[in-house]
């Protein structure tokens, strides 16, 4: 009989240090296609430019044993240095940044404003006609802020993906 | 070219791509390339003829070349080396790759490409070859900078070879090959993250050495990660099986990483493994996996795979393990160190066996026995399929010599499984987990390139061999004496056998028409044919076969509609298992489940 907690999905936040090479977001990419792994965000950026190295955060959700699985995946792929289960390991902070542009006039926009000044959103870009505003976060709070945007003139959101780190002095290097 | 490095001309070690290649390809002790010649790779072969160090042997397809390294790597333990062309010549070695990468097979595969300035230009005989190879290989590079060119082969070789073996497939641009670079050699460290982990935890060997002490009723799971260790790993795991007194069964993978002829051993587990196999597996009280991965074709359903086990598993790659089936120890490590391991915790380990529990699960398992699962009649003219291989069997053992065998893949390859017995590893070549038709004959090309006195023998279906049958001009050239013995039952058997079980007898377009004559077929292609139509003319065409030292083809006329048994049909569990017509069978009806299952 299956253990429920393999068959309970869970999300995952993964760290993944990689060599900072052609092809290397292709290949996670890949992986996840291939064996129908669900990415619900995923970013990537260099972090050490002198040792090559490339951070990778994947938010990912499955069975406990899909998820052992996926880490196991990653960390066969010839260029990973590290995979780190961020969720698993302890507390971490993960932050989400979001550009939205919210187009309207009158009362609309004064709202979309004092929200967004509620939500410490920034105006980054403003027209007489529209506002971009910068809004960093919890991906529950970048959704909260959209969904209060949309009756107010949401026009067109670009959000980055999630960013993670674990809490506390312990380093993914050591 | 701008991508060469500055280095003096008196430099030694300034030389043009395609020799820092074979200098690398060299120093990594590579023998033979398996290869076909084209315009992107033209620098290579040019380099090839002016050299005596590295054989190359000429195949007459692609797909072939890959296959047939392929069959010189499981041989012999060492890396495959494969060279083609750019585009065409990348694309049809991918099915080797797939089927290397399923199977595990160390092999580097060097593919030429259009100019880096034309990558991307749909330029003549382009195509994306590390797009296409990314998911069909272990990992894949694309040579840019003529200074990384020795590194990167000699990181190829460490990869394909280190820890899961695999192919790796190494993309080289015709302006690095003609380009001039420094020619470096492999560095100290091998690489700077890929370190698998080779030596296990000894808290989890002590932890399965207490689980296997205390076991009443255990069973040893041996998978082709014992073969991948080296000769080494099959030593120590029948130094473990003997010393533990338990039963052994293998995959198909690693038939002769324990020796048949052990009363220990069970036979080949799985869909159509022993009925012994597959009823000690599903009533064990504790399962030793080492190097096997819980394939589909061995677990059959999971949810009732071997119920009421604990199980220990040990492999290389963490990813196999809990992958398939939820394991109680784990065990990350090199199938050799890991059995060198438990022998040493088995004897530190003060525990009394069981030995009378042991006793009575071996009490069980001959009743098991006794019903003699591999039974098949061979009455009048018509060949028995399993009589055929099993005086193959018998009289290449009479004989005493080498013997490899490789298969094709269907029903043929199954009664090989069954009825061929190996004693040492490394002599046994089939295509398992992608399971490719047209395998074997390019896979016995490779295995008498390595061991040129040793008896080959591609045991093939009448429908597989047509897939790379152009390889026989391979045979001919290189005077290679394979033979090539096909079970002709003029059906694809394999999947007639399904459409009659599973598809009400309805045989849609698996008969095989408009066969060649095989015997003139071997003749025009400079072999020997023979037939064997009756069951009286077996042996003689057997001992003929055996006896010409040129490539045959023995044209075995077999019985066309027998079935391979037992048999689990797919995602039923292992004690519903269908044996033979003349036996009366476990469960006969298959789900609506397990239908969609291939
Ligand atoms: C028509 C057909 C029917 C088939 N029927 C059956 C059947 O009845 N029974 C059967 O068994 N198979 C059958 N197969 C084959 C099946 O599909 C699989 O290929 C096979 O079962 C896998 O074998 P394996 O578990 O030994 O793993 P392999 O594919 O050989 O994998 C090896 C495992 O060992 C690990 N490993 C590699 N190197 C090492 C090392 N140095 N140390 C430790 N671990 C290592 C790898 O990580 C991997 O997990 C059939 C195939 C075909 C085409
Ligand atoms: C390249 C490829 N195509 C299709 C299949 C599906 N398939 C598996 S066995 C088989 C029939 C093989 O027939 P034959 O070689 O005559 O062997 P037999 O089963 O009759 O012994 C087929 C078509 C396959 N395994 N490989
Ligand atoms: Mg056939």
């Amino acid at each position: 009989m299956p253990d429920p907690a393999d068959t309970a999905p869970r999300a995952a936040t993964i760290a993944v240090l990689v060599e900072n090479e052609a092809g290397i977001l292709a290949r996670v990419v890949g992986l996840f296609s291939g064996r129908g792994y669900n990415i619900e965000s995923l970013t990537v950026a260099p972090v050490d430019e002198a040792k090559r190295i490339s951070r990778i955060t994947i938010v990912t959700s499955g069975t406990e044993m899909v998820i052992e699985q996926i880490k196991a995946q990653l960390d066969r792929l010839v260029p990973v240095h590290k995979v780190a289960d961020l969720t698993l390991e302890g507390p971490h902070v993960a932050r989400e940044m979001a550009l939205i542009k919210v187009v309207g006039r009158g009362e609309n926009r004064l709202e979309a404003l004092r929200l967004a000044d509620a939500f410490r959103a920034s105006v980054v870009d403003a027209t007489i006609g529209s506002f971009v505003f910068e809004l960093t976060g919890s991906s529950d709070k970048l959704d909260a802020f959209i969904a209060l945007m949309r009756p107010l003139g949401l026009a067109e959101v670009s959000r980055t993906g999630v960013v993670a780190i674990a809490r506390g002095p312990a380093s993914i290097h050591s | 070219m701008s991508a060469t490095a500055p280095a003096t001309a008196a430099d030694a070690r300034t030389m043009t791509g395609a020799e820092i290649v074979l200098r690398a390809l060299k120093e990594q002790g590579v023998e033979v390339i398996f290869g076909y010649p084209g315009g992107a790779v033209l620098p290579l072969y040019d380099a090839l003829f002016q050299q005596n160090a590295i054989r190359h042997v000429l195949v007459r397809h692609e797909q072939a070349a890959v296959h047939a390294a392929e069959g010189y790597a499981r041989s012999t333990g060492k890396v495959g080396v494969v060279l083609v062309t750019s585009g065409p010549g990348a694309t049809n070695a991918v099915t080797g790759l797939v089927d290397a990468l399923m199977d595990s097979v160390p092999v580097v595969c060097l593919t030429g490409q259009v100019p880096t300035h034309l990558i991307g230009n749909d330029a003549f005989q382009e195509a994306d070859t590390t797009g296409i190879t990314r998911p069909a290989t272990k990992h894949n590079y694309l040579v840019k900078d003529i200074r990384r060119l020795a590194a990167t082969v000699h990181e190829a070789f460490y990869v394909a070879k280190s820890g899961r073996p695999g192919p790796v497939v190494i993309d080289l641009p015709k302006d690095i090959l003609i380009g001039k670079g420094p020619y470096t050699d492999p560095p100290a460290e091998p690489h700077r993250s890929y370190r698998p982990q080779t030596e296990p935890d000894a808290e989890a060997i002590r932890r399965a050495v207490a689980l296997l002490k205390r076991a009443e009723r255990p069973v040893v799971y041996a998978g082709g990660g014992v073969v991948n260790s080296g000769p080494e790993a099959s030593r120590l795991l029948t130094e473990f099986v003997r010393m533990t007194g338990m039963p052994c069964t293998t995959t198909l993978m690693a038939l002769g990483a324990f020796p048949a002829s052990d009363p220990q051993f069970l036979g080949m587990l799985g869909m159509h493994g022993l009925y012994e196999a597959n009823l000690a597996m599903h009533g064990c009280d504790v399962m030793l996996n080492v190097g096997a991965r819980f394939d589909d074709r061995v677990t059959g359903s999971l949810a009732h795979f071997s119920p009421g086990s604990r199980k220990i598993h040990a492999d290389i790659d963490p990813s196999s393990i809990n992958k398939n089936v939820k394991v109680d120890v784990a065990i990350v490590g090199d199938a050799a160190r890991v059995l060198a391991a438990l022998i040493e915790a088995w004897k530190a380990d003060e525990t009394p066996q069981d030995k009378a529990a042991l006793t009575r699960w071996w009490r069980r398992i001959d009743e098991w026995r006794a019903r003699d699962c591999l039974r098949y009649r061979q009455e009048g003219r018509i060949i028995k399929p399993q009589h055929a291989v099993k005086r193959l069997y018998e009289i290449t053992r009479e004989l005493g010599r080498d013997t490899i065998i490789t298969t094709e893949v269907g029903q043929h390859q199954m009664w090989a499984a069954q009825f061929f017995g190996f004693e040492r590893p490394n002599r046994w070549l089939t295509s398992g987990g992608l399971g490719t038709m047209g395998y074997g004959l390019p896979a016995a090309v490779g295995a008498q390139i390595a061991h040129p006195d040793a008896l080959v023998i591609d045991i093939a279906g009448e429908a597989s061999i047509l897939m790379n049958i152009q390889e026989m001009g391979t045979l001919a050239q290189y005077r290679l004496p394979v033979k090539v013995f096909i079970l002709n039952n003029e059906y694809m058997g394999m999947v007639r056998q399904w459409q009659e079980l599973l598809h009400g007898g309805r045989y849609s377009e698996s008969y095989s028409a408009a066969l060649p004559d095989f015997v003139k077929l071997a003749e025009s292609f400079h072999a020997v044919g023979l037939r064997a139509e009756a069951a009286d003319d077996l042996d003689r065409v057997i001992r003929e076969m055996l006896a010409v030292d040129r490539p045959v083809i023995a044209d075995i006329c077999v019985d066309k509609e027998e079935n391979c048994f037992p048999m689990i049909p797919s995602g039923a569990p292992h004690n519903q298992m269908i044996l033979g017509r003349d036996q009366e069978g476990g469960a006969a009806g298959v789900t609506d489940e397990g239908k969609v299952l291939v």
